[in-house]
Protein backbone atom coordinates (compact mmCIF):
# COMPACT_ATOMS: atom_id res chain seq x y z
CA UNK A 1 0.00 0.00 0.00
CA UNK A 2 1.42 3.96 -1.05
CA UNK A 3 2.97 5.71 2.20
CA UNK A 4 0.58 8.67 2.86
CA UNK A 5 1.41 11.82 3.97
CA UNK A 6 -1.46 12.20 6.12
CA UNK A 7 -0.20 8.76 8.25
CA UNK A 8 3.25 11.27 8.92
CA UNK A 9 1.16 14.36 10.27
CA UNK A 10 -0.96 12.42 12.42
CA UNK A 11 2.32 10.80 13.95
CA UNK A 12 3.64 14.32 14.82
CA UNK A 13 2.56 15.09 18.77
CA UNK A 14 0.76 18.52 20.68
CA UNK A 15 -1.06 19.00 23.30
CA UNK A 16 -4.63 17.96 22.54
CA UNK A 17 -7.94 17.79 24.22
CA UNK A 18 -8.72 14.15 25.09
CA UNK A 19 -11.78 12.07 25.12
CA UNK A 20 -11.76 8.85 26.69
CA UNK A 21 -15.01 6.85 25.81
CA UNK A 22 -14.02 4.58 28.81
CA UNK A 23 -14.54 7.62 31.37
CA UNK A 24 -16.51 9.88 29.30
CA UNK A 25 -19.60 9.35 27.55
CA UNK A 26 -20.33 9.76 23.73
CA UNK A 27 -22.76 12.48 24.55
CA UNK A 28 -19.83 14.63 26.29
CA UNK A 29 -17.40 14.20 23.22
CA UNK A 30 -19.89 15.66 20.95
CA UNK A 31 -21.34 18.21 23.22
CA UNK A 32 -18.17 19.38 23.41
CA UNK A 33 -17.23 19.56 19.53
CA UNK A 34 -20.30 20.77 19.33
CA UNK A 35 -19.59 23.77 21.70
CA UNK A 36 -16.59 25.00 19.83
CA UNK A 37 -16.80 28.29 18.55
CA UNK A 38 -15.21 30.26 16.11
CA UNK A 39 -11.76 31.02 16.64
CA UNK A 40 -11.22 28.85 19.75
CA UNK A 41 -7.77 27.16 20.94
CA UNK A 42 -8.96 24.27 21.12
CA UNK A 43 -7.78 22.87 17.60
CA UNK A 44 -6.69 19.55 18.65
CA UNK A 45 -8.97 16.33 20.20
CA UNK A 46 -8.32 13.07 20.91
CA UNK A 47 -10.55 10.17 20.97
CA UNK A 48 -9.69 6.85 23.00
CA UNK A 49 -11.65 3.48 23.20
CA UNK A 50 -14.01 4.19 20.90
CA UNK A 51 -14.85 0.28 20.78
CA UNK A 52 -16.52 1.00 17.71
CA UNK A 53 -19.31 3.48 19.38
CA UNK A 54 -21.81 5.11 16.92
CA UNK A 55 -21.73 8.49 16.14
CA UNK A 56 -17.93 9.76 17.11
CA UNK A 57 -17.56 13.54 16.28
CA UNK A 58 -21.00 13.58 14.55
CA UNK A 59 -21.70 16.90 13.03
CA UNK A 60 -18.46 19.25 14.00
CA UNK A 61 -18.37 22.60 12.34
CA UNK A 62 -15.22 24.00 13.28
CA UNK A 63 -11.78 23.69 11.60
CA UNK A 64 -10.37 21.05 14.30
CA UNK A 65 -8.21 18.11 13.85
CA UNK A 66 -9.52 15.07 15.78
CA UNK A 67 -7.24 11.74 16.12
CA UNK A 68 -9.34 8.91 17.36
CA UNK A 69 -7.32 6.17 18.54
CA UNK A 70 -9.38 2.45 17.55
CA UNK A 71 -12.25 1.18 15.91
CA UNK A 72 -15.98 3.30 15.50
CA UNK A 73 -19.33 2.04 14.45
CA UNK A 74 -22.15 3.91 12.87
CA UNK A 75 -22.32 7.11 11.10
CA UNK A 76 -18.46 8.42 12.44
CA UNK A 77 -17.94 11.93 11.13
CA UNK A 78 -20.95 12.22 9.98
CA UNK A 79 -22.35 15.92 8.70
CA UNK A 80 -18.88 17.30 9.10
CA UNK A 81 -18.08 20.59 8.15
CA UNK A 82 -14.69 22.09 8.15
CA UNK A 83 -12.68 19.52 10.92
CA UNK A 84 -9.87 17.24 10.25
CA UNK A 85 -10.88 13.63 11.57
CA UNK A 86 -8.50 10.59 11.74
CA UNK A 87 -9.36 6.94 12.38
CA UNK A 88 -6.56 5.10 13.67
CA UNK A 89 -8.47 1.69 13.33
CA UNK A 90 -11.90 0.55 11.32
CA UNK A 91 -15.10 2.31 10.78
CA UNK A 92 -18.41 1.18 10.51
CA UNK A 93 -21.65 1.76 8.32
CA UNK A 94 -22.08 5.26 7.14
CA UNK A 95 -18.62 7.03 7.63
CA UNK A 96 -18.81 10.50 6.52
CA UNK A 97 -22.27 10.49 5.86
CA UNK A 98 -23.78 14.33 4.48
CA UNK A 99 -19.68 15.28 5.18
CA UNK A 100 -20.13 19.11 4.26
CA UNK A 101 -16.27 20.08 4.29
CA UNK A 102 -13.09 19.13 5.98
CA UNK A 103 -11.61 15.74 5.40
CA UNK A 104 -11.70 11.94 6.72
CA UNK A 105 -9.23 9.31 6.76
CA UNK A 106 -9.91 5.60 8.23
CA UNK A 107 -6.36 3.77 8.57
CA UNK A 108 -8.51 0.64 8.54
CA UNK A 109 -11.40 -0.71 6.39
CA UNK A 110 -14.93 0.97 6.44
CA UNK A 111 -18.27 -0.83 6.45
CA UNK A 112 -21.13 0.00 3.78
CA UNK A 113 -22.42 3.27 2.14
CA UNK A 114 -18.62 5.37 3.12
CA UNK A 115 -19.30 8.71 2.12
CA UNK A 116 -22.80 8.55 1.34
CA UNK A 117 -24.83 12.01 -0.09
CA UNK A 118 -21.43 13.90 1.05
CA UNK A 119 -21.69 16.78 -0.55
CA UNK A 120 -18.16 18.12 0.10
CA UNK A 121 -14.98 17.41 1.49
CA UNK A 122 -12.50 14.37 1.16
CA UNK A 123 -13.03 10.92 2.69
CA UNK A 124 -9.78 8.91 2.46
CA UNK A 125 -10.11 5.01 3.09
CA UNK A 126 -6.38 3.45 3.45
CA UNK A 127 -7.73 -0.50 3.52
CA UNK A 128 -10.86 -1.55 1.74
CA UNK A 129 -14.34 -0.47 1.88
CA UNK A 130 -17.41 -2.35 1.59
CA UNK A 131 -20.35 -2.04 -0.57
CA UNK A 132 -22.49 1.37 -1.49
CA UNK A 133 -19.59 3.05 -1.01
CA UNK A 134 -20.59 6.93 -1.63
CA UNK A 135 -23.62 6.02 -2.59
CA UNK A 136 -25.87 9.16 -3.99
CA UNK A 137 -22.55 11.22 -3.70
CA UNK A 138 -23.35 15.11 -4.00
CA UNK A 139 -20.21 16.55 -4.62
CA UNK A 140 -17.75 14.65 -1.94
CA UNK A 141 -14.36 13.26 -2.89
CA UNK A 142 -13.44 9.79 -1.92
CA UNK A 143 -10.13 8.16 -2.50
CA UNK A 144 -9.95 4.18 -1.35
CA UNK A 145 -6.21 3.23 -1.23
CA UNK A 146 -7.85 -0.63 -1.67
CA UNK A 147 -11.13 -1.73 -3.08
CA UNK A 148 -14.66 -1.34 -2.80
CA UNK A 149 -17.74 -3.75 -2.92
CA UNK A 150 -20.98 -3.74 -4.82
CA UNK A 151 -23.45 -1.23 -6.07
CA UNK A 152 -20.86 1.48 -5.21
CA UNK A 153 -21.17 4.99 -6.66
CA UNK A 154 -25.36 4.18 -6.84
CA UNK A 155 -27.18 7.14 -8.15
CA UNK A 156 -24.16 9.18 -7.53
CA UNK A 157 -24.57 12.80 -8.60
CA UNK A 158 -21.47 14.98 -7.96
CA UNK A 159 -17.56 14.37 -6.67
CA UNK A 160 -14.80 12.19 -7.61
CA UNK A 161 -14.74 8.58 -6.62
CA UNK A 162 -11.17 7.44 -6.91
CA UNK A 163 -10.34 3.82 -5.81
CA UNK A 164 -6.89 2.66 -5.93
CA UNK A 165 -7.77 -1.89 -5.97
CA UNK A 166 -11.18 -3.01 -7.39
CA UNK A 167 -14.61 -2.35 -7.44
CA UNK A 168 -17.33 -5.13 -7.05
CA UNK A 169 -20.60 -5.25 -8.74
CA UNK A 170 -23.21 -2.94 -10.42
CA UNK A 171 -20.17 -0.04 -10.14
CA UNK A 172 -22.02 3.58 -10.93
CA UNK A 173 -25.65 1.91 -11.15
CA UNK A 174 -28.23 4.93 -12.44
CA UNK A 175 -25.47 7.40 -12.18
CA UNK A 176 -25.79 11.05 -13.01
CA UNK A 177 -22.68 13.37 -13.19
CA UNK A 178 -19.92 12.19 -10.60
CA UNK A 179 -16.18 11.19 -11.53
CA UNK A 180 -15.43 7.18 -10.76
CA UNK A 181 -11.99 6.35 -11.43
CA UNK A 182 -10.45 2.52 -10.45
CA UNK A 183 -7.10 1.59 -11.02
CA UNK A 184 -7.46 -2.31 -10.61
CA UNK A 185 -10.69 -4.32 -12.55
CA UNK A 186 -14.60 -3.85 -11.83
CA UNK A 187 -16.80 -6.52 -11.68
CA UNK A 188 -19.59 -5.19 -13.64
CA UNK A 189 -21.20 -2.13 -14.28
CA UNK A 190 -24.22 -0.85 -13.35
CA UNK A 191 -27.27 0.60 -15.42
CA UNK A 192 -26.20 3.93 -17.40
CA UNK A 193 -22.31 3.83 -16.13
CA UNK A 194 -19.95 3.56 -18.99
CA UNK A 195 -16.30 3.56 -19.42
CA UNK A 196 -14.80 7.39 -20.59
CA UNK A 197 -11.63 8.58 -22.21
CA UNK A 198 -9.16 10.03 -20.01
CA UNK A 199 -8.57 13.48 -21.10
CA UNK A 200 -6.17 15.93 -19.83
CA UNK A 201 -8.24 17.75 -17.72
CA UNK A 202 -8.81 14.74 -15.83
CA UNK A 203 -5.45 13.26 -15.75
CA UNK A 204 -4.59 16.28 -13.56
CA UNK A 205 -8.05 16.55 -11.30
CA UNK A 206 -7.10 13.00 -10.25
CA UNK A 207 -3.29 13.84 -9.72
CA UNK A 208 -4.80 16.53 -7.56
CA UNK A 209 -6.96 13.69 -5.68
CA UNK A 210 -3.73 11.52 -5.27
CA UNK A 211 -1.95 14.44 -3.54
CA UNK A 212 -4.68 15.57 -1.38
CA UNK A 213 -5.58 12.32 0.00
CA UNK A 214 -1.05 11.77 0.17
CA UNK A 215 -0.96 8.53 -2.28
CA UNK A 216 2.33 8.18 -3.79
CA UNK A 217 3.95 5.98 -6.24
CA UNK A 218 0.73 5.78 -8.26
CA UNK A 219 0.25 7.13 -11.73
CA UNK A 220 -2.83 8.45 -12.61
CA UNK A 221 -2.40 7.14 -15.93
CA UNK A 222 -3.02 3.49 -14.61
CA UNK A 223 -6.96 4.09 -13.82
CA UNK A 224 -9.62 4.10 -15.83
CA UNK A 225 -12.64 6.83 -15.75
CA UNK A 226 -15.93 5.44 -15.48
CA UNK A 227 -19.36 7.79 -15.56
CA UNK A 228 -22.93 8.05 -16.60
CA UNK A 229 -24.14 7.66 -20.61
CA UNK A 230 -27.19 9.93 -19.68
CA UNK A 231 -29.40 7.58 -21.42
CA UNK A 232 -31.75 7.38 -18.32
CA UNK A 233 -31.73 11.17 -18.10
CA UNK A 234 -35.01 11.42 -20.06
CA UNK A 235 -38.09 9.65 -20.26
CA UNK A 236 -37.92 7.12 -23.44
CA UNK A 237 -41.31 6.57 -25.41
CA UNK A 238 -40.06 2.94 -26.34
CA UNK A 239 -39.60 2.06 -22.25
CA UNK A 240 -43.13 2.81 -22.05
CA UNK A 241 -44.08 -1.14 -21.78
CA UNK A 242 -41.72 -1.50 -19.28
CA UNK A 243 -43.23 1.00 -16.95
CA UNK B 1 -32.44 -4.37 12.88
CA UNK B 2 -32.02 -6.97 15.59
CA UNK B 3 -28.09 -8.28 16.30
CA UNK B 4 -26.80 -11.48 16.22
CA UNK B 5 -23.68 -12.58 17.58
CA UNK B 6 -22.21 -16.11 17.30
CA UNK B 7 -18.43 -17.19 18.56
CA UNK B 8 -16.76 -20.55 17.73
CA UNK B 9 -14.11 -21.41 20.04
CA UNK B 10 -10.68 -23.16 18.54
CA UNK B 11 -8.49 -22.68 21.98
CA UNK B 12 -10.03 -25.45 24.59
CA UNK B 13 -8.95 -22.78 27.01
CA UNK B 14 -11.63 -20.74 26.18
CA UNK B 15 -14.48 -23.48 26.53
CA UNK B 16 -15.32 -22.17 30.26
CA UNK B 17 -15.73 -18.74 29.26
CA UNK B 18 -17.65 -19.57 26.75
CA UNK B 19 -20.74 -18.73 27.97
CA UNK B 20 -19.29 -15.17 30.00
CA UNK B 21 -17.89 -14.07 26.05
CA UNK B 22 -21.02 -14.80 23.99
CA UNK B 23 -23.47 -12.66 26.66
CA UNK B 24 -20.58 -9.65 27.08
CA UNK B 25 -21.14 -10.31 23.30
CA UNK B 26 -25.04 -10.51 23.11
CA UNK B 27 -25.53 -7.46 25.93
CA UNK B 28 -23.28 -4.69 24.10
CA UNK B 29 -26.46 -5.59 21.02
CA UNK B 30 -29.29 -4.90 22.83
CA UNK B 31 -29.97 -1.42 21.11
CA UNK B 32 -29.98 -3.29 18.31
CA UNK B 33 -33.40 -5.30 19.44
CA UNK B 34 -35.80 -4.70 22.64
CA UNK B 35 -38.42 -7.37 22.39
CA UNK B 36 -36.81 -10.59 22.64
CA UNK B 37 -33.79 -12.35 23.09
CA UNK B 38 -31.77 -16.34 22.97
CA UNK B 39 -28.89 -18.13 23.07
CA UNK B 40 -27.74 -21.78 21.92
CA UNK B 41 -24.96 -23.13 23.46
CA UNK B 42 -22.82 -26.41 22.77
CA UNK B 43 -21.66 -27.93 25.73
CA UNK B 44 -19.35 -31.17 25.79
CA UNK B 45 -20.85 -34.49 24.53
CA UNK B 46 -21.55 -36.88 27.55
CA UNK B 47 -21.72 -40.41 26.83
CA UNK B 48 -24.61 -42.30 26.29
CA UNK B 49 -26.67 -38.55 26.50
CA UNK B 50 -28.99 -36.51 24.25
CA UNK B 51 -31.04 -33.76 26.34
CA UNK B 52 -34.31 -31.91 25.37
CA UNK B 53 -34.07 -27.94 25.95
CA UNK B 54 -38.25 -27.20 27.45
CA UNK B 55 -39.72 -24.01 28.59
CA UNK B 56 -43.27 -23.50 30.19
CA UNK B 57 -44.68 -20.12 30.60
CA UNK B 58 -46.11 -22.16 34.06
CA UNK B 59 -42.87 -23.84 35.43
CA UNK B 60 -43.99 -24.30 38.78
CA UNK B 61 -46.63 -26.31 37.48
CA UNK B 62 -44.96 -28.02 34.96
CA UNK B 63 -41.96 -29.20 35.98
CA UNK B 64 -41.92 -31.02 39.51
CA UNK B 65 -42.16 -34.65 38.63
CA UNK B 66 -41.91 -34.62 34.89
CA UNK B 67 -38.74 -36.80 35.37
CA UNK B 68 -40.68 -39.74 37.02
CA UNK B 69 -43.45 -39.52 34.75
CA UNK B 70 -41.23 -39.34 31.43
CA UNK B 71 -38.97 -42.42 32.71
CA UNK B 72 -42.44 -44.21 33.69
CA UNK B 73 -43.38 -43.01 30.09
CA UNK B 74 -40.10 -44.13 28.12
CA UNK B 75 -38.76 -46.37 30.46
CA UNK B 76 -35.19 -45.60 30.64
CA UNK B 77 -33.90 -42.90 33.00
CA UNK B 78 -34.64 -39.52 32.47
CA UNK B 79 -33.48 -36.27 34.92
CA UNK B 80 -34.25 -32.60 34.57
CA UNK B 81 -32.09 -29.64 35.35
CA UNK B 82 -34.79 -26.54 35.92
CA UNK B 83 -33.22 -22.82 35.04
CA UNK B 84 -36.70 -20.71 35.72
CA UNK B 85 -39.18 -20.68 32.17
CA UNK B 86 -36.76 -23.48 30.89
CA UNK B 87 -35.35 -27.16 31.91
CA UNK B 88 -32.85 -29.56 30.35
CA UNK B 89 -34.48 -33.27 30.60
CA UNK B 90 -31.49 -35.25 29.70
CA UNK B 91 -31.97 -39.16 28.99
CA UNK B 92 -30.39 -41.72 26.19
CA UNK B 93 -29.95 -40.92 22.53
CA UNK B 94 -32.42 -43.45 21.43
CA UNK B 95 -35.11 -42.28 23.77
CA UNK B 96 -35.34 -38.74 22.37
CA UNK B 97 -38.14 -38.60 20.09
CA UNK B 98 -40.31 -40.62 21.95
CA UNK B 99 -39.28 -38.44 24.84
CA UNK B 100 -40.26 -35.35 22.92
CA UNK B 101 -43.58 -37.00 22.37
CA UNK B 102 -44.32 -38.19 25.69
CA UNK B 103 -43.31 -34.54 26.68
CA UNK B 104 -46.12 -33.34 24.96
CA UNK B 105 -48.69 -35.64 25.78
CA UNK B 106 -47.31 -35.44 29.94
CA UNK B 107 -47.40 -31.38 29.67
CA UNK B 108 -49.25 -29.58 26.48
CA UNK B 109 -48.10 -27.02 27.84
CA UNK B 110 -44.47 -27.14 27.65
CA UNK B 111 -43.33 -25.55 24.49
CA UNK B 112 -39.74 -27.48 22.91
CA UNK B 113 -37.06 -25.15 22.17
CA UNK B 114 -34.31 -27.60 20.93
CA UNK B 115 -32.76 -31.20 21.07
CA UNK B 116 -29.68 -32.98 20.24
CA UNK B 117 -26.44 -34.37 21.86
CA UNK B 118 -25.15 -31.23 23.23
CA UNK B 119 -27.33 -27.98 22.63
CA UNK B 120 -28.88 -25.76 24.75
CA UNK B 121 -31.34 -23.27 23.82
CA UNK B 122 -32.55 -20.51 26.18
CA UNK B 123 -34.73 -17.22 24.92
CA UNK B 124 -37.47 -15.45 26.34
CA UNK B 125 -39.49 -12.18 25.80
CA UNK B 126 -36.97 -9.18 27.13
CA UNK B 127 -33.52 -7.80 26.67
CA UNK B 128 -30.39 -9.97 26.68
CA UNK B 129 -29.15 -8.51 29.87
CA UNK B 130 -32.34 -10.05 31.62
CA UNK B 131 -32.27 -13.29 29.86
CA UNK B 132 -28.73 -14.29 30.49
CA UNK B 133 -29.02 -13.31 33.87
CA UNK B 134 -32.45 -15.61 34.24
CA UNK B 135 -30.53 -18.63 32.62
CA UNK B 136 -27.03 -17.93 34.19
CA UNK B 137 -25.55 -18.35 30.53
CA UNK B 138 -22.33 -16.36 31.97
CA UNK B 139 -21.66 -19.59 33.46
CA UNK B 140 -22.30 -21.91 30.70
CA UNK B 141 -19.29 -23.59 28.94
CA UNK B 142 -19.14 -24.80 26.01
CA UNK B 143 -17.05 -25.53 22.30
CA UNK B 144 -19.50 -22.43 20.12
CA UNK B 145 -22.71 -21.06 20.35
CA UNK B 146 -25.11 -18.08 18.97
CA UNK B 147 -27.21 -15.50 20.21
CA UNK B 148 -29.92 -13.04 18.76
CA UNK B 149 -31.69 -9.93 20.30
CA UNK B 150 -34.79 -9.22 18.13
CA UNK B 151 -36.43 -6.72 16.68
CA UNK B 152 -39.51 -8.08 15.83
CA UNK B 153 -40.54 -7.91 12.01
CA UNK B 154 -42.64 -11.10 10.81
CA UNK B 155 -44.28 -12.42 13.31
CA UNK B 156 -45.80 -12.03 17.36
CA UNK B 157 -42.75 -11.08 20.22
CA UNK B 158 -43.23 -14.50 22.01
CA UNK B 159 -41.16 -16.80 23.57
CA UNK B 160 -41.43 -18.48 20.67
CA UNK B 161 -40.87 -16.43 18.20
CA UNK B 162 -37.91 -15.59 19.31
CA UNK B 163 -34.11 -16.74 17.78
CA UNK B 164 -32.23 -19.10 17.97
CA UNK B 165 -34.81 -21.50 15.95
CA UNK B 166 -33.97 -25.36 15.91
CA UNK B 167 -35.82 -27.68 13.71
CA UNK B 168 -33.36 -30.36 13.69
CA UNK B 169 -31.45 -32.25 16.39
CA UNK B 170 -28.29 -30.37 17.38
CA UNK B 171 -29.05 -27.99 14.88
CA UNK B 172 -29.98 -23.79 14.74
CA UNK B 173 -30.56 -20.71 12.95
CA UNK B 174 -30.03 -16.91 14.37
CA UNK B 175 -31.26 -14.30 11.31
CA UNK B 176 -30.99 -10.49 11.09
CA UNK B 177 -33.75 -9.90 8.16
CA UNK B 178 -36.78 -10.79 6.26
CA UNK B 179 -37.69 -13.48 4.26
CA UNK B 180 -40.49 -12.61 1.50
CA UNK B 181 -41.03 -15.98 0.20
CA UNK B 182 -41.30 -17.93 3.75
CA UNK B 183 -45.11 -19.17 3.19
CA UNK B 184 -44.74 -20.78 -0.26
CA UNK B 185 -41.40 -22.02 1.66
CA UNK B 186 -42.81 -23.16 4.48
CA UNK B 187 -45.58 -25.03 2.31
CA UNK B 188 -43.23 -26.93 0.83
CA UNK B 189 -41.63 -28.31 3.80
CA UNK B 190 -45.12 -28.85 5.26
CA UNK B 191 -45.20 -31.46 2.05
CA UNK B 192 -42.07 -32.72 3.23
CA UNK B 193 -43.21 -33.56 6.40
CA UNK B 194 -41.66 -30.45 8.65
CA UNK B 195 -43.57 -29.47 11.57
CA UNK B 196 -43.78 -25.55 12.07
CA UNK B 197 -44.68 -23.94 15.69
CA UNK B 198 -44.74 -20.25 14.51
CA UNK B 199 -45.52 -18.08 11.63
CA UNK B 200 -41.93 -16.89 11.80
CA UNK B 201 -39.98 -16.39 8.81
CA UNK B 202 -37.13 -17.16 10.30
CA UNK B 203 -38.12 -20.36 11.74
CA UNK B 204 -38.72 -21.34 7.86
CA UNK B 205 -34.95 -20.82 7.17
CA UNK B 206 -34.25 -23.07 10.11
CA UNK B 207 -36.20 -25.91 8.92
CA UNK B 208 -35.27 -25.26 5.23
CA UNK B 209 -31.62 -25.93 6.27
CA UNK B 210 -32.66 -29.06 8.48
CA UNK B 211 -34.59 -30.00 5.46
CA UNK B 212 -31.58 -29.81 3.26
CA UNK B 213 -28.82 -31.28 5.54
CA UNK B 214 -31.83 -34.13 6.01
CA UNK B 215 -30.79 -35.08 2.65
CA UNK B 216 -27.56 -35.54 2.76
CA UNK B 217 -26.18 -31.69 2.18
CA UNK B 218 -23.19 -30.72 4.70
CA UNK B 219 -23.81 -27.45 6.22
CA UNK B 220 -21.86 -25.40 3.51
CA UNK B 221 -23.93 -26.88 0.63
CA UNK B 222 -27.27 -26.32 2.68
CA UNK B 223 -26.02 -22.41 3.53
CA UNK B 224 -25.30 -22.27 -0.40
CA UNK B 225 -28.90 -23.58 -1.11
CA UNK B 226 -30.18 -20.53 1.18
CA UNK B 227 -28.84 -17.65 -1.62
CA UNK B 228 -31.39 -19.45 -4.35
CA UNK B 229 -34.08 -21.05 -2.53
CA UNK B 230 -34.63 -18.01 -0.02
CA UNK B 231 -35.70 -14.62 -0.81
CA UNK B 232 -35.46 -11.77 1.02
CA UNK B 233 -32.71 -10.02 2.96
CA UNK B 234 -30.65 -12.24 5.50
CA UNK B 235 -27.48 -12.44 7.22
CA UNK B 236 -27.66 -16.18 9.08
CA UNK B 237 -25.83 -17.64 11.79
CA UNK B 238 -25.82 -20.81 11.72
CA UNK B 239 -24.88 -23.50 14.18
CA UNK B 240 -24.56 -27.31 14.14
CA UNK B 241 -23.01 -30.03 16.49
CA UNK B 242 -19.55 -29.50 15.64
CA UNK B 243 -19.96 -26.79 13.31
CA UNK B 244 -20.56 -22.75 12.79
CA UNK B 245 -21.64 -21.04 9.31
CA UNK B 246 -22.50 -17.66 7.71
CA UNK B 247 -24.16 -16.54 5.03
CA UNK B 248 -25.19 -13.32 3.65
CA UNK B 249 -27.89 -12.60 0.71
CA UNK B 250 -26.55 -10.94 -2.11
CA UNK B 251 -28.09 -7.41 -1.44
CA UNK B 252 -25.83 -7.95 1.63
CA UNK B 253 -27.46 -4.73 3.63
CA UNK B 254 -27.58 -6.71 7.19
CA UNK B 255 -24.88 -5.82 8.90
CA UNK B 256 -22.16 -8.37 9.54
CA UNK B 257 -18.69 -8.24 10.56
CA UNK B 258 -16.58 -11.44 11.33
CA UNK B 259 -12.94 -11.61 13.50
CA UNK B 260 -10.66 -14.37 13.49
CA UNK B 261 -7.66 -15.59 15.90
CA UNK B 262 -6.09 -18.97 16.74
CA UNK B 263 -8.10 -18.86 19.46
CA UNK B 264 -11.67 -18.36 17.91
CA UNK B 265 -14.11 -17.46 15.28
CA UNK B 266 -16.66 -14.55 15.94
CA UNK B 267 -19.40 -13.03 14.16
CA UNK B 268 -21.50 -9.58 15.38
CA UNK B 269 -23.51 -7.56 13.87
CA UNK B 270 -21.35 -4.76 14.25
CA UNK B 271 -17.72 -4.21 15.72
CA UNK B 272 -18.51 -3.15 18.98
CA UNK B 273 -20.11 -6.76 19.86
CA UNK B 274 -16.47 -8.31 18.97
CA UNK B 275 -14.34 -5.30 20.64
CA UNK B 276 -14.20 -7.27 24.43
CA UNK B 277 -12.68 -10.35 22.50
CA UNK B 278 -9.42 -11.86 23.92
CA UNK B 279 -6.60 -10.70 21.07
CA UNK B 280 -8.85 -8.63 18.50
CA UNK B 281 -6.30 -6.14 18.54
CA UNK B 282 -4.71 -8.16 16.42
CA UNK B 283 -7.54 -10.41 14.90
CA UNK B 284 -8.30 -10.58 11.06
CA UNK B 285 -11.53 -8.75 11.16
CA UNK B 286 -12.94 -8.62 7.86
CA UNK B 287 -16.82 -8.21 6.65
CA UNK B 288 -18.40 -11.06 5.14
CA UNK B 289 -18.89 -10.49 1.40
CA UNK B 290 -22.63 -11.15 0.15
CA UNK B 291 -23.55 -14.58 -1.73
CA UNK B 292 -20.40 -15.87 -0.31
CA UNK B 293 -20.49 -19.24 2.83
CA UNK B 294 -18.11 -19.40 5.44
CA UNK B 295 -18.43 -21.84 7.75
CA UNK B 296 -16.07 -23.87 10.17
CA UNK B 297 -16.20 -27.29 12.11
CA UNK B 298 -14.31 -28.59 14.76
Amino acid sequence: MPATKLSKAAASDHASRVFDLDVSSLRELNQALHNLTPGSNETAWEVLHPKGSHSVAVGVDQPVSIDVRGSVGYYCGGMNSGSTIIVHGSAGPGVGENMMSGSITIKGDASQYAGATGKGGLLVIEGNASSRCGISMKGIDIVVHGNIGHMSAFMAQSGNLVVLGDAGDALGDSIYEARLFVRGKVDSLGADCIAKEMRPEHLELLQGLLDRAGVTGVKPSEFKRYGSARTLYNFNIDNADAY
Amino acid sequence: MCGIVGLFLKDKSLEPKLGAMLSEMLVSLSDRGPDSAGIAIYGAPAKNEAKITIQSAKPARDFPGLDAELAKAIGVPVSIAVKSTHAVVRTTPDKIDEAREAIQTLRPDIRIMGAGDVVEIYKEVGLPEAVVDRFDVRKMTGTHGIGHTRMATESAVTTMGAHPFSTGADQCLVHNGSLSNHNNVRRELIREGMKFETENDTEVAAAYLSSQMAHGKNLGEALEGTLSDLDGFFTFVVGTKNGFGVVRDPIACKPAVMAETDQYVAFGSEYRALTKLPGIDNARVWEPEPATVYFWEH
